[in-house]
């Protein structure tokens, strides 16, 4: 790796460690209440309809309540868990079919300037379910498929509402750690409503504009058609991508505009673009660990999971970037130079920008699938079989490290679950976290969390190899068309959504078993992580003694870190051993 | 579940006015407003005709223009896209092989010649608006040739239309293939 390279990791380490304390106090102000108070005075001011006072107040409060109102919600109901779990589901299969719908009639509706037709029902289907589920997998090519309207009043609005959504959910287990002998988790309606106007909204506005001036466009003309320097005629797209591509990296969406994502030149500019979209996309799931701190009132509690976050993305990150830089030896028997040297842009250069070039796109890479983002500013396909098993393995993990915004987070607290549970096994205690004892019922949700995304990969991964229709769509068949098909399920049950391309997924096949594994693999594990919080809420707090054991110390960040590496190690050892791993092997 | 479906459903036309309508129109008004140039695609004009964007790379054919790196989509912006083709499939060894041989014979190069990566590689986007410094480098001579300028006048211009680095260290430093081209052809026409 070049001094360069290193110089761009610190450059963002930085930007992150000054933004993590801020936003992390920030959201903990948006999400606290009557019941969390979040300093241990309890003369802490409470605002109206419950929640705390919050810094905007003057604000954001009349725009909030104007929201309630055009939407019927009474914002001082306290939610039960099942209460809350029903909004989601509610508002998600609302969401599914409102976008379904849009996708259908587009040809009909207004803002369609290069005249697109109604979306393929399979295709609208997977691609409903893709960005309600926040996982935007794509089957379709942006720039042909999808007119203005449905970019804007479709899929951007999902990805605010499903980022919204995953904040919500992380902010109701936070809740039912903390709350005492409590039956309710707080108002999902509310918690949407305020993570909307107060955190996406305006972090959005201002990336958009920052991501224009750096030369992202923002228009709704419709494509320009012009004869090029050489006389061959050329296109430039028009869209209102900018605001877009804000909330697409913020809310760890990842969907692109165009067919290329993040690697087209509209949607990543410069080198400045990309390190700004990798900071935003990796910005609210670390800070989130801060806002866990604060609410346990114990800001060390919230260091241990950012601990094992660090430790889990830094390591991707660095093996990615160096994997790319070192690039593909095959080439080198055709007498291509890969080494960075004076005027040489090196690395395995296949998929990627010559402005990025390896090491970015090795950190793009590692960040996009850590997070559940899954936008790509470089073919993952393509990548060394190293450096694509990085992207495969994050994915696997999870989506922990520091993955999706709000599902990193209560992610990362499922396997701390286990983490204490398997400590507690060893010494004969009742496990405990944050005081609250962890028994049986909590165990057996926080299994179902962690089966549910191994069963759907390892299930439709089988019968996708064995079904000749579905095996048709590998590129090549071999190790590297396993690694392809076991990618796209691995990307739609974490809800990652970035892909080796290679694969033909837009089949009816490959639209439908993904869509089902995007939603089993979205909201199972949310409603298990909302009846944990439930149950947890409803129970007193141990106080501390002696046989307790310390969940806020480097030790407990390195049981959390081989907690999460084990588990996900032994389930999914065997298919990455006969995917990129015999590849690699075969260099 | 029926009072939750309702404001689910206020909830999703809420948003979609304010999130999928307001927002995006509110941006466009202010990109419009402040960065007019690049919201419109940062379009690249001669004698007044338009003739691509900044941000686009374009097809050059024939010796007397810069070439750009392969492209999986034969640079059709509408098009967007990279080979996929993974690591080891033998069409990838193939192709890179094969725009070695060409990209040597080309340029006059011995057949053992380097060749720089980005030469024989098509990128993420199949748009890529650069070429490394390298490659444009080992192109100039054939260039200078075919428009009967020295290599020198080649070079120079090679030199300004390098675009540096973001903030000198992020990314890599490219040279931009059609402004490139278009200042060598107000050079010699």
């Amino acid at each position: 790796m070049t001094a360069d390279a290193w110089a761009q990791l610190a450059l963002l380490v930085v930007l992150l460690g000054v933004s993590i304390p801020v936003l992390g106090t920030y959201l903990a102000r948006v999400y606290s209440d009557a019941h969390t108070t979040l300093v241990d005075d309890a003369s802490e001011p409470v605002g109206p309809s419950g929640a705390g006072a919050a810094p905007g107040d003057r604000i954001f409060l009349p725009v909030e309540r104007a929201l309630y109102r055009l939407s019927g919600i009474d914002p001082t109901a306290e939610q039960r868990w099942t209460t809350y779990a029903r909004s989601v589901l509610a508002f998600s299969v609302v969401s599914v079919l409102g976008l379904y719908l849009l996708q259908r009639i587009q040809g009909a509706l207004p803002l369609n300037p290069n005249e697109l037709t109604a979306v393929a029902p399979a295709t609208a289907f997977n691609t409903a379910t893709s960005f309600v589920t926040n996982t935007n997998w794509q089957s379709y090519s942006g720039e042909s498929t999808m007119s203005y309207l449905t970019q804007m009043g479709g899929l951007a609005v999902q990805n605010f509402v499903s980022a919204a959504v995953g904040l919500a959910v992380a902010v109701a287990l936070m809740r039912g750690l903390v709350r005492r002998r409590s039956g309710t988790l707080g108002n999902f309606w509310v918690d949407l409503t305020r993570g909307l106007v107060r955190v996406l909204l305006p972090i959005s506005i201002a990336g958009a504009l920052v991501f224009v001036s750096l030369g992202m466009i923002q228009n709704v003309n419709s494509n320009v058609e012009a004869v090029g320097l050489a006389g061959a005629p050329v296109a430039v797209p028009g869209g209102p991508l900018a605001s877009q591509e804000a909330i697409k990296q913020l809310g760890t969406n990842g969907g692109g505009f165009f067919n290329a994502n993040a690697a087209h030149p509209f949607s990543n500019p410069s080198g400045l673009s990309n390190l700004l979209s990798i900071y935003l996309l990796l910005v609210i799931p670390f800070s989130l660990t801060y806002t866990f701190g604060r609410f346990t009132k114990d800001r060390r509690q919230g260091f241990a999971v950012l601990g094992a976050m660090v430790v889990l993305w830094l390591g991707s990150a660095l093996a990615a970037m160096t994997f790319e830089s070192d690039g593909n030896p095959q080439f080198d028997r055709y007498g291509v130079t890969q080494q960075a040297d004076d005027g040489v842009v090196g690395g395995n250069l296949e998929g990627k920008e010559i402005r990025f070039g390896s090491p970015a796109s090795g950190l793009y890479a590692a960040s996009t699938t850590g997070t559940s983002t899954g936008a790509v500013n470089s073919a993952h396909d393509s990548f060394t079989p190293a450096g694509g098993a990085v992207s495969l393995v994050n994915m696997m993990l999870g989506e922990v490290s520091p993955g999706g915004v709000g599902a990193g987070l209560y992610g990362v607290l499922v396997f701390a679950l286990f983490a204490v549970f398997i400590a507690g096994l060893m010494v004969g205690r009742t496990p405990e976290y944050l005081g609250k004892k962890v028994q049986g019922t909590e165990i057996k949700l926080a299994t179902i969390f962690i089966l549910v995304p191994s069963v759907l990969i390892l299930c439709f991964a089988s019968v996708a190899v064995l079904l000749p229709t579905a095996a048709s769509s590998i590129l090549k068949p071999g190790p590297h068309g396993l690694s392809e098909i076991v990618y796209a399920y691995t990307s739609a049950a974490n809800n990652n959504g970035s892909a080796f391309g290679g694969l033909t997924a837009s089949t009816d096949w490959y639209d439908t078993t993904l869509g089902v594994t995007m939603l089993a693999g979205r909201f199972l594990p949310i409603v298990a992580v909302l009846a944990i919080a439930g149950s947890l809420a409803r129970k007193q707090r141990v106080p501390v003694g002696p046989g307790t054991f310390p969940t806020n110390t480097p030790l407990f960040a390195g049981l959390l870190t081989g907690v999460i590496v084990i588990i996900v190690g032994l389930t999914y050892f065997p298919v990455v051993a006969l995917g990129p791993i015999v590849e690699q092997l075969s260099l | 579940m029926r009072s939750q479906l309702v404001a689910g459903l206020r909830t999703f036309l809420v948003c979609t006015v304010l999130l999928g309508l307001a927002y995006p129109i509110a941006i466009t008004a202010m990109a419009q407003l402040a960065f007019a140039d690049h919201a419109d695609g940062s379009l690249v004009e001669r004698d007044g005709q338009v003739i691509g964007s900044r941000l686009l790379g374009q097809a050059f054919d024939g010796a007397e223009w810069f070439h750009p790196r392969p492209s999986a989509s034969g640079y059709d912006a509408l098009a967007s896209g990279a080979t996929n083709l993974g690591p080891t499939n033998p069409d990838l060894l193939a192709a890179v092989e094969e725009s070695a041989v060409a990209y040597r014979e080309e340029n006059g190069l011995d057949p053992g010649a380097a060749v720089p990566v980005d030469a024989v590689t098509s990128s993420g986007s199949g748009l890529d608006p650069h070429i490394s410094a390298a490659n444009a480098r080992l192109q100039a001579p054939r260039v200078a040739e075919a428009r009967g300028l020295t290599v020198q006048t080649v070079l120079g211009l090679v030199e300004d239309h390098t675009d540096p680095q973001a903030l000198g260290f992020l990314g890599e430093e490219g040279v931009h293939v059609l402004e490139l081209n278009l200042a060598l052809d107000e050079l010699t026409s």
